[in-house]
């Protein structure tokens, strides 16, 4: 029941509608977690400092901490339960098989953001954004598949790991870059 | 068929990377509350009333938990040397004392974790205040030796007569170093969820030892081990802000206990700096005495820290200056002022983090002035034995690792005059610096069972929080009992699989995999000798580590750095780094690689960025968010590579390895700064190397105008 304290509100996540009634305090994070189950989303810090709660809103990477579920009416949701699905057949998708081929994690709590905030930064890139390193912001980029090092990263650098595995995410995140199997 | 020292992919990755690992907040169980607490706003006093009115008056809100309610705990508890240090802050909710801003006064307990935290904002608590004193300073005069540090030793330790040997050195380099106090800060925060069935408790909580933390809770609450069952299926990183059980625990332990309904508390990154333990500031002072080729006749090493009113802790920041290098005559004290701040404890490479930091710039130091390569000057002063007390080395690699990062790292064709390179705006330099960290092993119980489809289960209280524990005990069991690894199943990461040892110190897969290889080793001998299918087996390794003998055991490593400086901002870049390491043998080559890079990324992290300073004013941390307390990103962090020296060592655990998590972070500071002062001619001696500090960076004999040509 709506009252001035809580909302009905409908979102699309990973693929399924799902009509919720949402405390106004409480964020896309919480709702996920602390609602929905789908506690592949991490917290790490709480005020968007981290990443670790990167999902896909409406085709974007956001820190899901930061955002009002009720300010999400009608919003399209991609967390990590959802990547799978984001190619065909039955398997991971090749950025989940990069991670686990380039051992692109430690403790894991920080994984999923990576992969959804890459996720992003790939389908940034394709659209042509520039980023601090891109040497001619106007022009921007080409494609994903032009990224470098250095610029993976810079788009990379709002996920933070604190075992240190960032050396396997730039591997996997470059191998998948300049793959066709996106 | 042998398992261990094949790149096994690791065995949660699938899980890590679809989202179906579950860490501790994530547990579901009916009825469940949250506790959101409410922490002093003084650094000193006592909590004379509290005003709960209006708390209780939101919506959801259930109870108030405060020190007059809260179930009284065991006070009088016994958990060994090694956890004892994390006692004192145990004892939540159990006086109206004040020891530091931040400590938990209260907390409200209700149906949403919003609700709760609405609930403590309203919540009104009254303090009476008293003076702090929160200042940490160089040659503070009250600085007490302890008795005990936190590797077991004590404050205070000499040999021979490092005075007059220093008197009568030929070279005597004579500096002072200081490092910050440093925050552990693992991704997941520090989460409970408390439950109590029947009599029982089980804690999913975010845990660095299963098995402790059910001691601890038994002994707290005077309740039988096997009565609180730990679980920690997985670990969102610890550092050892984990490494004992810390008050968030204890506080949804209190607060379920209240309510009679299971409770969830997950701390959010600002509370962390208060109850995450940290690593102590250290004020440095290192001497050193040598004849003119080098050769080292004395080392003093003091080293002063900060404690707080709860806890003695004292990191063995000295301890390494005694035992890395051959000289006659040493002093080592470490001193610790006891300050209204929170309790310090262990965070990743204690002591001997920042201890290497001095000790390996001071050695860079003198090499500097006598004009020698810093390698050669290790080498010369390379020892036969301990030098600390005489005992032979199990194996000892430094000059090996040193010698095959020089070659590796382009060392040898190096030219040694500082602030000489320049590519445009950038001075370029390279350092280089020892690690060193000790080989612990300790008891642990695992069992084995033969399961009738023809898999194998072991079992131990171990946990896996990110160094790949799961995957390299697997390996071992799956070579103990001589099966494939894809035959055994490896449960890990509850009190109830057996005791075991915490994951720090980097003793863990030494001490586990010697319980899990004792365990498949002797059921296999059973299934031989026509056990049937089903037989489990227990075992213990007490017996065997006991039996070790009595040697010095010791990882090395050696560190070089690249960096470059920016001759008018400041600006530190680490270009490349190579990490050489002796540390035994590798069960696991593919996850020991991410770990010692690891650690080297966080040497990175400490030596350019991460500092928690007191605010004088109010007794906490100012970094109190990640905004604040910065470590590496992405863009932080260039090329970075590992070499692991193969080693054998017949005085270690029939694993063979020697522990890899901490000794990647040992070292890299040093190594660092020694290349900035490589590049830019000047010595920096407090970290963090702080772009503010290296504006203008130029060496003397270039301008300013010069610098922006």
């Amino acid at each position: 029941m709506k009252t001035d304290h809580t909302s009905e509100v409908t979102l699309r996540i990973n693929g399924t509608e799902e009509k919720v009634l949402v405390d106004h305090r409480v964020t896309l994070l919480d709702l996920l977690r602390d609602r929905l189950g789908l506690t592949g989303t991490k917290k790490g810090c709480d005020h968007g400092q981290c990443g670790a709660c990167t999902v896909l809103l409406n085709g974007r990477r956001a820190n899901s901490c930061l955002k009002l579920a009720v300010a999400a009416e009608g919003a399209t949701v991609v967390t990590i339960e959802g990547v799978a699905d984001l190619t065909e057949g039955d398997g991971l998708h090749p950025l989940q098989e990069a991670f686990v081929a380039n051992d692109a994690m430690q403790c894991g709590y920080c994984t999923p953001g990576q992969i959804c905030s890459a996720l992003g930064a790939l389908a940034e890139a394709d659209a042509g954004w520039p980023s601090h390193v891109t040497p001619d912001v106007t022009a921007g980029v080409k494609s994903a598949s032009e990224l470098g090092a250095e610029e993976i990263r810079e788009r990379m650098s709002g996920n933070l790991c604190r075992c240190g595995a960032y050396h396997g995410i730039v591997a996997a995140i470059t191998q998948v870059a300049s793959g066709s199997n996106r | 068929m042998t398992s261990v020292g094949t790149p096994l992919e690791r065995q949660d990755a699938r899980a890590k990377v679809t989202g179906t690992a579950t860490y501790a907040y994530e547990h579901r169980v009916e009825g469940v509350l949250y506790a959101w607490p409410v922490t002093s706003t003084v650094a000193k006093g006592r909590v004379v009333d509290i005003d709960m009115d209006s708390a209780m008056a939101t919506p959801g809100v259930v109870a108030v938990l405060h020190a007059d309610n809260a179930a009284r705990l065991e006070t009088n508890i016994d958990l060994g040397p090694v956890q004892q240090a994390s006692v004192p802050e145990l004892f939540v909710l159990q006086s109206k004392k004040i020891a530091y801003r931040g400590q938990i006064v209260a907390a409200v307990i209700a149906s949403s974790a919003e609700a709760a935290r609405e609930g403590a904002e309203k919540l009104v608590v009254h303090c009476e205040e008293q003076a702090h004193d929160v200042v940490f300073r160089a040659r503070d005069p009250r600085a007490y030796v302890p008795s005990v540090l936190g590797d077991l030793g004590p404050g205070n330790v000499n040999r021979g007569d490092a005075d007059a040997a220093l008197e009568a050195a030929e070279v005597v380099v004579d500096v002072a170093y200081s490092t910050p106090a440093q925050l552990p800060h693992p991704m997941e925060p520090h989460s409970t969820l408390a439950s109590w069935t029947e009599g029982r408790l089980t804690l999913y909580s975010s845990e660095q030892g299963p098995s402790n933390t059910s001691q601890a809770f038994a002994a707290l609450l005077a309740m039988d081990a096997d009565d609180v069952e730990v679980v920690c299926d997985y670990v969102g990183g610890g550092f050892g802000a984990k490494a004992a059980p810390r008050p968030p625990a204890v506080l949804a332990v209190l607060a379920a206990k209240l309510v009679g309904r299971p409770v969830k508390v997950a701390w959010n990154r600002r509370l962390m700096t208060a109850h995450a333990t940290y690593r102590s500031p250290t004020a440095q002072r290192i001497r050193l005495g040598a004849d003119g080729q080098g050769k080292l006749s004395a080392i003093v090493h003091e080293a002063q820290h900060m404690t707080s009113a709860l806890s003695d802790y004292v990191d063995q920041t000295a301890s390494s200056a005694r035992m890395m290098y051959a000289a006659e005559h040493a002093r080592t004290t470490a001193t610790a002022v006891r300050l209204d701040v929170p309790s310090a404890g262990w965070m990743r490479g204690p002591g001997e983090t920042p201890g290497m930091f001095g000790l390996e710039c001071a050695m860079d130091e003198l090499a500097h002035r006598l004009d020698l390569d810093p390698i050669e000057l290790r080498i010369r002063n390379e020892p036969e034995v301990d030098p600390s007390d005489g005992k032979p080395f199990s194996s000892r690699n430094l000059v090996a690792c040193l010698q095959t990062g020089a070659e590796q790292f382009g060392w040898v064709s190096r030219d040694r005059r500082p602030g000489t390179r320049r590519h445009g705006r950038w001075l370029v330099g390279t350092g280089v610096a020892a690690s060193r960290y000790p080989v612990f092993t300790v008891p642990s119980r695992a069992s084995a069972t033969a399961e009738t489809d023809g898999t194998f289960t072991v079992a131990i209280g171990a946990v896996d929080i990110g160094t790949g524990s799961r995957t390299v005990l697997a390996q071992i069991a799956a070579d103990a009992l001589e099966v494939p690894v894809a035959r055994v199943r490896l449960d890990l990461g509850r009190a109830s699989y057996s005791a075991a040892a915490f994951a720090g110190a980097s003793l863990g897969t030494a001490s586990w995999g010697w319980a899990v290889d004792k365990a498949g080793r002797v059921l296999r001998d059973r299934l031989r000798d026509g056990a049937p299918l089903g037989t489990t087996v227990d075992v213990d390794t007490t017996e065997e580590v006991s039996a070790m003998r009595d040697v010095s055991r010791n990882a090395y490593g050696a560190q070089f750095a690249e960096v470059k400086v920016d001759a008018v901002t400041g600006q530190i870049r680490v270009e490349r780094m190579l990490g050489v390491f002796a540390a035994g043998r590798i069960i696991n080559p593919r996850t020991a690689r991410s770990q010692l890079i690891g650690g080297m990324i966080m040497g990175i992290g400490g030596t350019l960025m991460e500092a928690a300073d007191i605010d004088e004013t109010f007794g906490d941390f100012v970094q109190s968010d990640l905004a604040g307390y910065h470590f590496p990103t992405h863009a932080d962090i260039g090329d970075i590579d590992v070499v692991m020296l193969p080693e054998t060592d017949d005085e270690l655990s029939p694993v063979g390895g020697k522990g890899i998590g901490e000794i990647g972070v040992v070292g890299a500071a040093a190594a660092v700064a020694n290349a900035v002062h490589h590049a830019t001619g000047r010595r920096f001696r407090d970290l963090p190397l702080r772009l503010e500090d290296l504006r203008n960076a130029s060496p003397a004999s270039m301008s300013l105008h010069q610098s922006l040509r």
